[in-house]
């Protein structure tokens, strides 16, 4: 099985290198892929049969309980056949619909790197890699939304894609680790075999919180919702197979996986229902407001994955019935109707359905298969749409006290996808044909195939659900419930109350198709509502989060480097000042410290005076040169302790530097005074201050007793084993002629930088 | 184990420096020299790990004199890593510096420094002697500063004095450090100093000292509010020496942090509440500082004070998990810093700009370039399994385990301004049509290097590039490597019994 999820990954490794043949020649070759994993995994069937499982184990990370361990049950297969097989349609579809694109190879690449990462995000069975897989799919949307990237617009939606999914990805990291933390695993079969682990640990509320983020992001749940229309500037094999069929079904499939784990609590049902209920109705209603007809299908798409969450968050065992049937029925219906777009879209040029019409006359294939794909959408009987509506509309309606209000946001929402469905499928093709398509013709069977297959199999289902009934949605509800749970699919219930619902859904539907025209009017209505929407809502957030930046960051990266200094110092007078107060007895005891010699108050008194010359100076060089001094009166305090070699290292670094100082102010602007009198006298408080602190702390530490061991050896064996008389000399040669040395290099390295200052010139017109 | 070989890599910079003085004005000599010592030094660094590895701890004495009265030198795995990786991005750095540095700079000794500059850095990671760390602390910002005002345009001129001021403001404050860490002791050999800390009564002299360490090696890594001199400097020097500062200057800091607070002095509740405030505020304002920036190298500068603040994080938990994140962060964050920096001096010589809204069209020019960029880039994100993704798991547990769910906050925060940050940089830069943009005016174009020149610029990308994704697929060895390294931090007994040569009593 990892070959089957990898192979995606090292196919697309291999494009850089043979792209450019395969997409002169044969860009088919690329299908072959998904279909060799297509026929792999319907082969696989009989292994789940009866919600049975399939575990293949790979050591990657043992050291932090990450492997690459794959779980093939009936969740799992449901969408490994989608991807496999609905990617097997795109990337035929692609070879024609992008012919002769230079970047055909790139795209495919991309293509196949994601439809691995879903393939790996699907058969998981460990967290942790689940979630590299998830964050791979994020990646590799953000190259196919950016396909064409040389038109801001895509660029824009590619970054909001990111940012959404992106974002969403992290915080559901956060609820991976917790997950691991709290149950001590990453593994989904271990979490099944103990579900109440999760459940009644006390970081639970966090746990679904930090999943739901994740999940929401990615399934497009308001108020994340927003990426997913404008997602829809990829190419449109991509808002087939990504934003409508696959990628964005990940939230829901997280949310199914995580079911038996996690569901069934009073917070998991009611947070997935409202959230379900509320974006189905609202995507709904937007839907019918646009005349793009990607747009339509886009929120058509976020309106179905609300159902599903819903359907989810009922969590009934009639429910995730439901939500299995739609998984599939959507995916079959919607992803023919991106087809259809992408076909009317590359034939006549555009993709507004109030001036579309009646193209049938040119294109019959494509619109049977439009017809096919609407009716499924809609729920019409004999359609795979209907059985998953039937089933729905039944587990709504058993949802306890408030099964009359959920029902009724159901059906409502049912009506008007019934709309939109029937916008994107009939109605480009019904009509009279008006003069400006007159010249349209049939494409390439490659692109009109993939949709006229994916209706048959709609049809095929919905006339005979026995041929998936046991093979393929029995084990579905077992591994979302947790247990055998035995099925029944049927097309005729009998007369109640569902059926009623049914009829009533149709019927208002067509009334409303009938009667309401998609027209820029409608549209237009809808943009008062713009400022108030979650996407411009995040956007300002964005904006001021942007002022903000700026702000912050020219506080204190404001340029002047005396403020640096000044932070600085005062951050650790602050620290030093508060450990000092807060912990320390200061003592200090005057008898232990030596006499004061005159001179030593003479070179006190000198260094002094060249301070308050260097602070008070207007000339930079006399500043320095002063600064000098009291480098030079530091050399008398060694002369003083008889270390004259001390000193004459000390003497020697202080003329470089003050050299090297002089050098490179040279070329700096003339010394102005910037500082007012209030700021000086902030500063001269500051350093006093930190002085002061530093003078108390010296005296401190002379108050310790140390341990004069090392000390008292340098002395005894200076002469013995060291062969010298002077002890400082041969602290520096000898016991510690390492440190010296290197300081000798330090020399050199300075004597190199004066010389390249004063000789080396760039010619500035040159750079680098 | 005593083996005064450890000193080997030090030898062979110091050598390579030396020599290479000899060779002044002969460029091409000395870049053919460069070379040939950095692949030595490599494999020397490779020798001295898999010893390290396999034997443990390496101790050697300067001058034969015992400890603590001498010098000591110390390898252990910590240490040996650090040499490793300073090898790896030095070996790099010195290629790319053939290729990319101007004739007249390389005229002014700029190769014998940066073999000072690496000896530096690996003296620093290899010494057990606090005032000896000290000394290699100046070798580096000494050699930096040269090689930051080598060929003395005003604005890196500019850019140096903020560099220097504020280094030698730390290296100030480590030295009053060390002479009160010497006052309280007695002694500067770290494992000595570890022991004897102990005993001294007056707690909060330690406490006080442990806070002078953390501002001078805090300004060092750059981190809140220390961390001004980066983004004043970091971008104005030619791309080769922003990559060694890039990848290496800032981390010998955080090498220091962590060394001092595991072994000197232990963690307290205060250090702890100060380090996790410092951690957050640095990943904050190294986020925003990218967000608000349209020049590469100021957005890669801002981008290194962030993760900065992520390697924080582990030191504010202060568990061996926690740290184990930052130790395995620590190795990826050079590898891939050093990388991004040579990746924009590429970019630079292509079109003769760093600013992104300049910048475009890189992805349809140069499809392999952006592909091979696109590594260190998505690296730096941290998209998994890549090198940048794995600490972040490590961290978050951490951070579980000791309920510092704000920490937890601030590394999604600072993943998610850095995903930002990079994503918008890839629409810029690589996505945004080309055509039309102004071409700065840049000597040689990229386009008009001959083959073999070409290499010299993309060989040390190639490299950097494959390290990163080594480090991100097989990060199991890194794993385990981290877990070893930040297990002997958290507990140092090993580390002091193999440079005193003494068995310690256990409590």
């Amino acid at each position: 099985m990892i070959i089957a999820v990898l192979s995606g990954f090292f196919f697309a490794a291999l494009l850089p290198l043979l792209g450019r043949f395969a997409r002169k020649s044969v860009p088919l070759i690329f299908s072959f892929l998904p279909i060799a994993l297509f026929v792999f995994f319907l082969t696989s069937l009989p292994l789940i049969k009866g919600g049975n499982t399939w575990i293949s184990y790979h050591s990657w990370i043992p050291s932090f309980g990450i492997d690459l361990s794959f779980r093939l049950d009936g969740l799992s297969m449901l969408f490994a056949l989608m991807i496999t097989g609905i990617g097997a349609l795109v990337f035929t579809y692609t070879a024609y619909y992008l012919k002769g694109h230079p970047y055909l190879d790139r795209f495919y690449g991309y293509l196949s790197m994601f439809m691995a990462s879903m393939l790996g995000v699907v058969l998981s069975d460990n967290l942790m890699s689940m979630f590299i897989f998830w964050e791979l799919t994020s990646i590799s949307s953000f190259f196919l939304i950016g396909f064409n990237n040389e038109e801001a617009s895509s660029r824009k939606s590619a970054m909001t894609a990111l940012g959404i999914t992106g974002f969403g990805g992290l915080v559901m990291l956060a609820g991976f680790v917790l997950i691991g933390h709290a149950a001590d695993t990453y593994s989904i079969t271990e979490l099944l075999t103990r579900p109440e682990v999760l459940k009644s640990h006390s970081s639970y509320t966090w746990i679904i919180v930090l999943v739901f983020v994740g999940a929401f992001t990615k399934s497009a749940q308001f108020p994340f919702h927003f990426w997913l229309p404008a997602a829809m500037k990829a190419p449109t094999p991509v808002s087939t197979y990504l934003h409508s069929a696959t990628m964005v079904k990940a939230g829901v499939f997280l949310l199914a996986r995580f079911t038996p784990i996690l569901g069934d609590t009073f917070w998991w049902n009611t947070t997935l229902i409202t959230i379900g209920a509320f974006t189905m109705l609202y995507a709904a209603i937007h839907a019918i407001f646009r005349v793009d007809l990607k747009s339509i299908l886009a929120y058509s798409t976020i309106s179905a994955l609300g159902i599903l969450v819903f359907l989810i968050g009922i969590g009934s065992e009639k429910a995730l019935l439901g939500a299995a049937l739609f998984i599939l029925a959507h995916a079959l219906y919607k992803a023919a109707l991106f087809l259809i777009t992408g076909i009317i879209d590359h034939q006549t040029g555009s993709r507004d359905v109030s001036k579309l019409a009646g193209l049938r006359k040119v294109m019959m294939p494509v619109a049977v298969a439009g017809f096919i794909a609407a009716l499924s959408s809609a729920g019409f009987p004999f359609l795979i749409g209907f059985l998953s509506k039937e089933v729905m509309y039944e587990a709504g309606l058993q949802f306890g006290e408030w099964a009359f209000l959920l029902t009724a946001i159901l059906v409502l929402t049912k009506i008007l996808l019934f709309v939109a469905g029937f916008w994107a499928g009939i109605k480009p093709f019904s009509g009279i044909l008006p003069n400006e398509f007159q010249k349209v013709t049939l494409p390439s069977a490659l692109l009109w195939v993939p949709p006229l297959l994916l209706g048959t199999l709609s049809l095929l289902f919905g006339v005979f659900p026995s041929i998936i009934e046991q093979a393929l949605i029995q084990p579905v509800v077992s591994s979302m419930t947790g247990k055998e749970s035995p099925i029944y699919l049927a097309l005729w219930h009998g007369f109640n109350l569902v059926l009623l619902l049914s009829v009533i859904t149709l019927l208002l539907g067509f009334f409303l198709y009938v009667f309401l025209k998609p027209s820029e009017k409608l549209f237009s209505k809808t943009l008062r509502f713009e400022n108030i929407s979650p996407e411009n809502i995040i956007e300002t957030i964005g904006s001021y989060f942007s002022i903000f930046a700026i702000k912050w960051t020219k506080f204190f990266q404001n340029g002047y480097l005396r403020n640096y200094v000044i932070t600085i110092l005062a951050f650790l007078t602050i620290l030093t000042a508060y450990r000092l107060f807060g912990g320390v007895n200061i003592y200090i005891d005057w008898k232990q410290i030596s006499v004061i010699t005159p001179s030593e108050i003479i070179v006190v008194v000198l260094m002094i005076i060249s301070i308050f010359f260097a602070i008070l100076s207007t000339s930079r060089t006399a500043s320095i040169v002063a600064l000098g001094v009291v480098g030079f009166a530091n050399c008398l305090f060694f002369l003083f302790y008889s270390a004259p070699d001390l000193a004459m290292t000390q003497f020697s670094i202080d003329t470089l530097t003050v050299l090297l100082f002089m050098l490179v102010l040279v070329k700096l602007p003339k010394n102005k005074t910037f500082s007012s009198k209030r700021i000086r006298i902030r500063d001269a408080v500051l350093s006093l201050l930190f002085g002061t602190l530093i003078a108390i702390l010296t005296l401190e530490v002379f108050e310790e007793p140390s341990s004069s061991e090392v000390s008292k050896y340098f002395a005894d064996n200076a002469y013995l084993l060291a062969k010298g008389r002077n002890v400082v000399n041969v602290i520096l040669v000898d016991f510690r002629g390492f440190d010296t040395m290197v300081e000798t290099v330090v020399l050199v390295i300075a004597a190199v930088g004066v010389f390249s200052l004063m000789k080396l010139d760039l010619n500035p017109s040159k750079k680098e | 184990m005593n083996n005064s070989l450890i000193v080997l890599p030090i030898v062979i910079q110091f050598l390579a420096g030396t020599v290479l003085l000899f060779f002044w004005l002969k460029t091409n000599t000395q870049k053919v020299l460069s070379g040939l010592f950095s692949a030595i030094a490599l494999v020397i660094s490779i020798w001295l790990f898999m010893l390290v590895w396999n034997q443990g701890i390496q101790v050697t004495q300067s001058g034969n004199w015992k400890a603590p009265f001498g010098i000591s030198f110390v390898a252990d795995v910590f240490g040996a890593t650090m040499v490793l990786i300073s090898s790896i991005a030095g070996f790099a750095v010195s290629i790319f510096s053939a290729g990319s540095m101007r004739k007249e700079r390389l005229e002014f000794g700029y190769f014998p420094i940066l073999h000072f500059l690496i000896m530096g850095l690996q003296g620093a990671f290899l010494t057990g002697d606090i005032f000896n760390l000290y000394v290699w602390f100046e070798v580096v910002i000494i050699s930096s500063f040269v090689m930051m005002t080598l060929g003395g345009k005003r604005k890196q001129l500019e850019g140096a004095i903020k560099y220097v001021s504020l280094n030698l403001l730390a290296s100030t404050l480590f030295l009053v450090g060390i002479a009160f860490i010497y006052g309280l002791t007695g002694s500067l050999n770290m494992a000595d100093i570890a022991i004897k800390i102990n005993d001294i009564q007056n707690r909060g002299v330690i406490n006080v000292t442990a806070g002078l360490f953390l501002v001078a090696f805090g300004i060092k890594s750059a981190v809140f509010p220390m961390y001004f001199w980066l983004p004043a400097s970091y971008h104005t020097p030619p791309a080769a020496v922003s990559a060694i500062f890039g990848g290496l200057l800032t981390k010998l800091g955080v090498y220091a942090i962590i060394r001092s607070f595991t072994l000197i002095f232990g963690g307290d509740e205060f250090m702890g509440i100060i380090m996790s405030a410092i951690a957050a505020l640095t990943i904050l304002s190294g986020g925003l500082g990218a967000m608000m920036h349209q020049n590469m190298g100021k957005i890669f500068g801002y981008l290194i004070i962030c993760h900065i603040g992520f390697m924080m994080v582990g030191l504010g938990i202060f568990t061996e998990l926690a740290l184990m994140g930052t130790v395995f962060y620590l190795i990826h964050d050079i590898v891939v810093k050093t990388n991004l920096f040579m990746v924009s001096g590429v970019i630079l010589k292509i079109n003769g700009t760093q600013d992104i809204k300049e910048l475009g069209g890189l992805y349809k020019n140069y499809p392999m370039l952006s592909l091979l960029m696109a590594i260190p880039l998505f690296s730096l994100v941290g998209i998994p399994p890549l090198s940048g993704f794995w600490a972040k798991i490590f961290w978050i547990q951490a951070g579980l385990e000791t309920k510092e769910y704000i920490l937890i906050g601030f590394i999604v925060l600072g993943s998610f301004l850095t995903l930002w940050v990079i994503a918008k940089m890839w629409g810029e830069v690589f996505w945004k049509p080309g055509e039309g943009l102004p071409k700065k005016a840049n000597g040689i174009y990229f386009d008009q290097l001959s083959g073999a020149d070409k290499w010299q610029w993309i060989f040390p990308v190639v490299f950097l590039s494959i390290i990163s994704l080594y480090i991100g697929f097989a990060a199991e060895n890194i794993i385990v490597l981290s877990q070893k390294i930040a297990g002997d931090l958290m507990n140092p007994t090993g580390y002091i019994e193999s440079v005193l040569g003494i068995k310690l009593l256990m409590p």
